[in-house]
């Protein structure tokens, strides 16, 4: 009887593999955490898009959860996603915007026409700051905790339901 | 007719030179060492925004940046690992198209060689059994009945 259950071993191997495979198939390849996580903001040091005298740098994020938004006036997506940071705002959630790869034109009438959520925009035009955030594309979203750390990151759109599901439930938890 | 086929096969030729000037840049190395390092490390860095694409090969526009920061490290003398530590810090393990040995890469690495050494026990193991299970004598009652099955007229 043993030796007949040890047959069914090659059964159960082939099956954990389908397993993984099955599971593989409804993964996106395109989530991915951050190389960050739990590391601290890197240290930056940038013009604000609003101000270009105005120079800002990592403890802007300090003292507060803070949502930093990556974005650009040349990403699609990104003006879909404006409304549901406009949301975020209006419950309440501290928006830091980073224009990546951007120029000040541009980027100033995106939001003259697609609204302006963000308390602050850092001007990234050669995408620096990008780098050292790991953004391989727009929009990514990062949640810094009141130390300035990164607690959790979103790649890519931020979808309405995101907004109560996912990012609010994010900030809530890193509040205290 | 010869006339007309050399200056196409001269363009034929050209063709891959022009294709290499649309998406990537062309980099000057002083040290011919240097730019081998460079071919080598764009090669093995992979595209993070791309899904099977190493950032030599491809033009979006991260890899392009990424290739611009190998080159600039490079020419800092930083070493190689340091060059794909650095990778790895900002992008994670996904931009390392040969992942590394380290803790929870070991049954990466490990399980392989693992399934190759049990499948040889299990082997070792029936062989050994099967050995034993020929090798034994059979009994008296048993050579009889063997003898009975064998020869059933002689005993009749």
């Amino acid at each position: 009887m043993k030796r007949r259950l040890l047959l069914l071993l090659p059964l159960l191997a082939f099956l954990a593999l389908g397993g993984f495979l099955y599971q593989g198939l409804s993964m996106n390849p395109f989530e991915r955490d951050s190389a960050l996580m739990a590391d601290p903001f890197p240290a930056f040091e940038l013009t604000t898009l609003e101000d270009p005298s105005r120079t800002v740098d990592e403890s802007l994020l300090r003292g507060e959860v803070t949502l930093v938004n990556v974005w650009g006036e040349w990403c699609p997506t990104c003006k879909q996603e404006m409304p549901q940071l406009l949301d975020l705002a209006e419950r309440g959630v501290r928006l830091v915007g980073v224009d990546y790869k951007d120029t000040r034109e541009k980027g100033r009438a995106f939001l003259a026409e697609f609204g302006n959520p963000f308390e602050v925009n850092v001007f990234d035009p050669d995408g620096d700051l990008g780098f050292e955030l790991g953004v391989y594309g727009a929009p990514e979203t990062f949640l810094v905790d009141a130390e300035g750390v990164i607690r959790y990151h979103h790649t890519g759109y931020i979808k309405p339901e995101d907004v109560r599901e996912v990012i609010l439930p994010e900030v809530e938890r890193w509040r205290d | 007719m010869a006339r007309l086929i050399r200056p196409l096969l001269a363009m034929l030729v050209l063709l891959p030179l022009l294709a290499q000037a649309g998406g990537i840049e062309v980099r000057r190395f002083e040290d011919p060492v240097l730019e081998q390092r460079y071919q080598s490390l764009t090669a093995t860095l992979r595209c993070p925004k791309c899904q099977n694409q190493a950032i030599g090969d491809s033009d979006s526009p991260i890899a392009g940046d990424m290739r611009d920061r190998v080159y600039r490290l490079l020419q800092d003398g930083r070493s190689d690992k340091e060059i794909l530590d650095f990778m790895v810090r900002r992008f994670g393990d996904y931009v390392l198209y040969n992942p590394r040995l380290e803790g929870r890469t070991l049954l990466l690495w490990g399980l392989p060689a693992a399934l190759v050494l049990l499948g040889a026990l299990v082997v070792a193991l029936m062989v050994r059994a099967r050995r034993r299970a020929s090798a034994r004598r059979l009994t008296a009652e048993e050579r009889a009945r063997l003898d009975a099955l064998i020869n059933p007229e002689r005993n009749e």
